[in-house]
């Protein structure tokens, strides 16, 4: 069963496109890793996604019920704990327990302390542990290993091998390699071509 | 929601968060005047229910570019955006907070400081009840200012801008009603009008606050 699936994709940045041309579709218990050098518009992508901003051209079919997002900031409020933090969004997401989430990023020893007073790789790893609990089946993830050590990056490959045997699936854009079956989606060669005259140039003001 | 709500207040009251912001500055203005004006105790009792009013309109303001602007920053808009809860519920939940934690203090701070003013004994009645129904209409109208600047950086300046027009008229009726309360007269209308604008401001603005954020985030 396919739980994403983009069909001749056009995404914009700005009022710009950045990518055009898009097919592809992520089925339970997969997992694509976008590819692409710095600039080339995975983040768009993946925040068109996530619904945050609607398609430049084409279509993308995604219940937005199913997608858990997680982009480079982590939405931590510095003043509230480690555990505060994550039971909000578990609340948020319908009440999971967020025991396993913590013990899972090895958390547990901070969990009473102010996410204020984390590392960055610390609270990056508090931010991912918030996509355990939302049970949402679609992860999209932004660079999801950035300012984590290899320890913690193993923490978060297995997160989301645990995730994807469990009939989830998840869309990654990272540089990094992970270390398990994933199908890479390198986006270089869909490049909008800044050559075509496009007649539509409200666009960038509704 | 209740998780969203509790989150925003538990934040106002954490060091750092905007909590006793609004009551500060309501308090300092309000005492100040006196020493502006003399204290002539006439004088003072007939500007008394506009000071009360402007002075808890600009509290409202100082706090408001917080309401949406911290969650923007460290992304928690984006996640609270792709959550089950709408938007709108967002947008009100968090407006509600802000009056919480803003509009509620003012509402209970007005009487000990219209003392100060030497506000006449029939108004202290109106004072509360215009308040309690008034400051509401600040949150939601100032939350929908905080939508619109929510992508600019500085953008407090404008939402000052945007907002108080829209503040003008539930001030005016705020102040008609405790100035007339305060003469013995009748305050039906002007109160009718106020309770009007909060509900109107209640029902419709979450919607466009809404709108503005996802225009913002795109």
């Amino acid at each position: 069963m396919s739980l994403i699936s983009v069909k001749d994709l056009t995404v914009s940045r700005g009022g710009m496109p950045v990518l055009e041309g898009l097919e592809f579709s992520v089925s339970s218990g997969e997992v694509l890793v976008l590819r692409g050098p710095n600039g080339s518009g995975k983040t768009t992508l993946l925040r068109t996604l996530a619904g945050l901003q609607p398609p430049y051209a084409g279509v993308v079919s995604v219940d937005p019920d199913t997608v858990a997002y997680a982009a480079h900031a982590d939405g931590v409020k510095a003043t509230l704990s480690v555990a505060e933090n994550l039971a909000f969004w578990a609340g948020v997401y319908g009440g999971q327990e967020i025991a396993e989430a913590l013990l899972h990023f090895n958390l547990d020893a901070l969990r009473d302390r102010p996410a204020g007073n984390l590392s960055a790789g610390q609270k990056r790893r508090l931010g991912l542990a918030r996509l355990m609990v939302t049970g949402r089946p679609v992860w999209v993830l932004d660079e999801p290993t950035v300012s984590l050590d290899a320890a913690s990056v193993a923490l978060f490959a297995s997160a989301v091998k645990a995730h994807v045997a469990a009939g989830g699936a998840a869309v990654i854009a990272t540089h990094i390699d992970l270390g398990f079956e994933e199908r890479v989606f390198d986006v270089g060669p869909y490049k909008a071509r800044m050559d075509v005259v496009r007649d539509d140039f409200d666009e960038a003001f509704l | 929601m209740i998780r969203l709500l509790w989150r925003d207040i538990t934040l106002a009251f954490r060091s750092g968060g905007g909590f006793g912001l609004g009551l500060g500055f309501f308090l300092i203005l309000v005492t100040l005047v006196p020493f502006g004006v003399g204290p002539e105790g006439d004088m003072l009792s007939a500007i008394a229910p506009g000071i009360l009013w402007v002075g808890a309109l600009l509290a409202c303001l100082l706090s408001l570019d917080r309401i949406f602007a911290l969650d923007f920053e460290d992304g928690s808009l984006d996640l609270l955006t792709t959550a089950p809860i709408p938007l709108e519920g967002v947008v009100a939940v968090k407006a509600l907070a802000h009056w919480i934690t803003t509009g509620l203090p003012l509402v209970i701070a007005a009487p000990a400081l219209g003392f100060l003013l030497h506000l006449e004994s029939t108004a202290y009645r109106w004072m509360i009840v215009t308040l309690l129904i008034g400051t509401p209409a600040l949150s939601f109208i100032g939350s929908f200012g905080a939508a619109l600047t929510v992508g600019l950086k500085r953008g407090g300046l404008l939402m000052s801008l945007l907002v108080l027009p829209l503040y003008i008229p539930t001030l005016i009726f705020g102040a008609e009603v405790v100035r007339r309360g305060a003469g013995g007269f009748l305050v039906g209308t002007p109160l009718a009008m106020q309770a009007g604008i909060t509900l109107g401001a209640v029902a419709l603005l979450p919607f466009a606050s809404a709108a503005a954020i996802r225009v913002a985030l795109r």
